[in-house]
């Protein structure tokens, strides 16, 4: 069994097959959408998190590249510049899952990933700059 | 008052390695179990520390004569606009200057990605900095236009001075309204959505020395990593706002002018901050040693966040329309416990103020004094307190149109 977060990106000409429609009936897996989007030039983005067979789940992952369709784990969408982050706490009532969040009593920020949904509110929110993205998602915002 | 220290007498201590000292966090602890006056028998030095955005802060540079010579009239460190109507070759360059093409709040709200703070960060980090400058030429100073660069260990002075630091308290922000707001207090988020606060708390200098028995002009500091002064009082110094009977005040009250040499500071404790919708700012790192003098310093040292108490202010209307009021007063130890109670409503909260920092900025300030190469100092003067009957003005709007009555 595998179950793990991915971002994918389809590019306009995609945007409207059937392709979740096709993860769950020919690769049995099962989907959690977490967000979906589509920006003015067409393009999509979905974010869900995938679980099924180990098997199963590489196929499917191949399939969805064939088809044109970028495929990232979420996890390396956001990332906390633990180097830049001055503990101020400033995100932790924006990060709306609590991703970002206090360490009590120490008041040491902490970031957990598996609790990111990629929402990126907290890439403006953060005053010193310490959160940051690979991928260019301005068009998603 | 069985205790009676000198500061003369704390550093032979320092200078012999016997000085002993706790950060004000610490001594919390060693109160409660000793008591105050076998803890002020004890100890020498407490130490504080805050960091925090500090929007009052900047740096006098003087970048030395270029061949042939010029009076600096307009300036731009990196794009960000540095005053230079003083000395031909002296700037002083604000945390919160943006670049004339920054679209500031036009896209709003707006990122302000790049000011002043980030220069100095930049500066004090090493990195070149593109200086371009105009002037109109004078028979002195012939030079009309200037584009070079530099870094901070090639200029003659780098003075960090700001004007004002280190605020004893200050107001929880929260927002009435129903938008989201964005303040130099963070993003508020409608309907009490959050309360952000901005102060140390119990390591806040200022609250350890409420009422300025120690710290005085010339009072030897840690700015920005190395080492500073007190230069003066801040500006908006206003001791005189009601305080509790530990002396901590209730509402934003004194604050510091605080001086230093930018070349021996480090860049982690001066961050170029942006604040959406708001600015560029800069976070300082300030700790303030207090000597136990007495039993009486040593009682001001004891004081922890369920003692002090910040009053909650609305950004939506209250502060901006500088309505008098506020929705209460609340205090440190619940506003860090994550969430508070405002009128039956659960708020969020969160710091801007880094007490992690403020933390490591007292026990560095710690070991510094006890490794001997940090001594205190003797104010020179002491700065205005309680009795100097300080009142806040604000700012007077008449019509210069009209005529003098
Ligand atoms: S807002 Fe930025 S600097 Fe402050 S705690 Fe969060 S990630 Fe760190
Ligand atoms: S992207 Fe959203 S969920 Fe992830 S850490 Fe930032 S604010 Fe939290």
């Amino acid at each position: 069994m595998v179950k793990q977060k991915v971002v994918l990106r389809f590019p306009p000409n995609i945007v409207e097959q059937p392709t979740i429609y096709m993860l769950i009936k020919d690769f049995d897996l099962m989907v959690n959408i977490l967000r979906a989007d589509i920006n003015p030039r067409k393009e999509g983005r979905l974010m869900m998190e995938i679980s099924g067979e180990e098997a199963n789940y590489q196929k499917a992952m191949t399939w969805l590249k064939k088809q044109g369709l970028s495929v990232m784990n979420l996890e390396q969408q956001i990332i906390w510049r633990s180097d830049r982050c001055t503990h101020c706490g400033a995100c932790t009532v924006i990060c709306p899952t609590a991703a970002l969040n206090f360490e009590r009593p120490d008041m040491v920020v902490r970031f957990e990933e598996d609790k990111c949904i990629v929402c990126e509110l907290c890439l403006r929110a953060c005053p010193a700059r310490a959160m940051e993205t690979l991928v260019d998602n301005s068009n998603f915002r | 008052m069985k205790v009676n220290r000198s500061i003369e007498d704390i550093n032979e201590k320092i200078r012999s390695g016997k000085a002993v000292v706790f950060t004000a966090e610490e001594i919390i602890d060693v109160i409660e179990e000793k008591g105050i006056a076998e803890t002020a028998a004890q100890v020498d030095v407490v130490t504080t520390g805050t960091f925090g955005p500090m929007c009052s802060s900047g740096v006098f540079l003087n970048v030395g004569h270029p061949q042939p010579r010029i009076k600096l009239n307009e300036a731009f460190l990196n794009g960000v606009p540095a005053y230079a109507g003083i000395a031909a070759v002296d700037l002083y360059l604000g945390a919160t200057s943006l670049p004339p093409a920054d679209p500031a709040n036009r896209n709003y709200p707006g990122d302000f990605l790049y000011g002043g703070g980030h220069v100095i960060e930049d500066l004090v980090d090493g990195k070149e900095i593109r200086l371009e400058a105009t002037s109109y030429g004078t028979d002195c100073y012939p030079r009309k236009k200037i584009d070079t660069s530099f870094y901070l260990s090639e200029i003659n002075e780098a003075t960090l001075y700001n004007p004002r630091n280190a605020y004893q308290n200050y107001n929880v922000a929260v927002n009435l309204g129903d938008k989201t707001i964005y303040t130099y207090m963070g993003i508020l988020k409608p309907n009490m959505g959050n309360a952000n606060y901005s102060s140390a708390g119990q390591l806040s200098p200022l609250f350890n020395d409420p009422l300025l028995k120690t710290i005085g002009i010339g009072t030897r500091i840690f700015l920005g990593g190395g080492t500073g002064y007190v230069a003066w009082h801040g500006t908006q110094h206003n001791p005189s706002a009601e305080r509790a009977e530990n002396g901590t005040p209730k509402y934003p009250a004194a604050t510091l002018a605080l001086i230093g040499d930018l070349k021996q500071m480090k860049p982690k404790w001066l961050r170029g901050l942006n604040f959406l919708g708001y600015g560029a700012t800069l976070q300082v790192g300030v700790g303030i040693p207090i000597p136990i003098l007495n039993e009486e310093i040593m009682e001001f040292c004891a004081v922890r966040d369920e003692d002090i108490f910040a009053p909650i202010v609305d950004y939506n209307r209250g502060y901006p329309q500088r309505e008098a009021g506020n929705l209460g007063l609340i205090n440190y130890a619940e506003l860090k416990s994550g969430m508070i109670n405002i009128d039956g409503k659960k708020v969020p909260t969160a710091s801007l103020s880094s007490y992690a920092g403020a933390r490591e900025i007292a026990a560095t300030l710690k070991s510094w004094i006890e490794s001997g190469e940090f001594t205190l100092t003797v104010p020179a003067a002491g700065l205005p307190s309680v009795d100097a009957g300080i009142k806040l003005n604000t700012m007077p709007q008449r019509d210069p149109e009209e005529g003098e009555e």
